[in-house]
């Protein structure tokens, strides 16, 4: 496996793992509070919906000549990765709340309790909540997946990678029967971040005619370049005067 | 249509078009740099870190 594919493999398998977590919260809490039947059923529909959405651009994304692909892709994942950082960078600052699975499965089971009764059979609020929290964080996953998957020419690669990722946290979520609150989360998004942004910067810049120096070994450069460059902007940040941190998401 | 474009475009760039702009506008100069014929690979590191920078200015604020 070259440098590149791993890069892919880990930032999908990371990416994949931590919206995995947070979807795996949302269907507990409507599981145990009102149906599991219901909640598997939106699960199972969200991920059809998901895979149908993957299977379809996956190959019309990869008909793309590689040069447009490169600056499209690559500047669309910058943008996409440097959402993801700036909001990681917030939360080690301390100007955004951190991602608590405990907290969100609370405030999950207070909704699911206080939308009502549920009838005997097909709960349709385990389902829609189920099914919206899985596809929401999904298309993440799928967005991430596609870019990375079609720039490297292995989608299937990526799919493996996240495949991995949410069986690993589907296995663990069933065993421990609770949110995966120990999940190191916040600094699985970090890494996430960075991951998006260095490739974006890469694969934009190729598109845009530039050729790095050291090809695909300048990646191994820009990780730590931006971790590093990223890492100090929190140092800066938290020197800043004292402000309340706002919500996480 | 107007729905889907506003949730694709809520999803990929959030709530900081600038910093996407910004991007554009990166990508634009290394292809510009890029066909002179110079080094162009050093424009988005830059351009990237001063992005992300003035963007958690602004969030700071």
């Amino acid at each position: 496996m070259s440098g590149p594919e791993l890069g892919l493999a880990i930032s999908v398998f990371l990416a994949c793992a931590v919206e995995a977590v947070e979807a795996l919260t949302i269907v507990l809490a409507v599981g145990v509070t009102r149906s599991w039947s219901s909640a598997l059923s939106g699960v199972a529909a969200a991920a059809v919906t998901l895979a149908v959405i993957v299977a379809a651009l996956g190959p019309a994304l990869t008909a793309l000549p590689i040069g447009v692909l490169r600056l499209v892709v690559g500047g669309l994942l910058l943008i996409f990765g440097l959402q993801w950082l700036r909001k990681a960078v917030l939360r080690w600052a301390g100007l955004k709340a951190l991602h608590d699975e405990t907290e969100a499965f609370a405030a999950e089971t207070a909704s699911a309790r206080a939308a009502g009764r549920r009838s005997d059979g097909f709960d349709g609020y385990s389902f829609t909540i189920a099914f919206k929290g899985v596809l929401l964080e999904g298309l993440e996953v799928a967005f991430i997946v596609l870019t990375f998957g079609a720039n490297q020419h292995r989608v299937g690669l990526a799919a493996a990678a996240a495949g991995v990722a949410i069986a690993l946290v589907t296995f663990v979520g069933a065993a421990a029967r609770a949110p995966l609150a120990r999940v190191p989360e916040n600094a699985m998004k970090y890494a996430v971040g960075v991951m998006l942004t260095s490739f974006g910067t890469f694969w934009g810049a190729e598109g845009a005619g530039a050729s790095w120096p050291g090809g695909d070994a300048a990646l191994l450069a820009l990780i730590p370049a931006v971790a590093l460059a990223s890492a100090g902007m929190v140092a800066w940040l938290r020197r800043l005067p004292a402000r309340t941190a706002v919500g996480a998401t | 249509m107007k729905s889907v474009a506003v949730a694709v475009w809520d999803f990929i760039v959030g709530d900081d078009w600038v910093t996407a702009l910004g991007v554009v506008a990166a990508l634009g100069v290394t292809a510009v740099v890029a066909a002179t014929g110079a080094a162009a690979w050093w424009v988005m590191p830059v351009a990237v870190i001063a992005l992300l920078l003035l963007s958690l200015r602004r969030a700071a604020r």
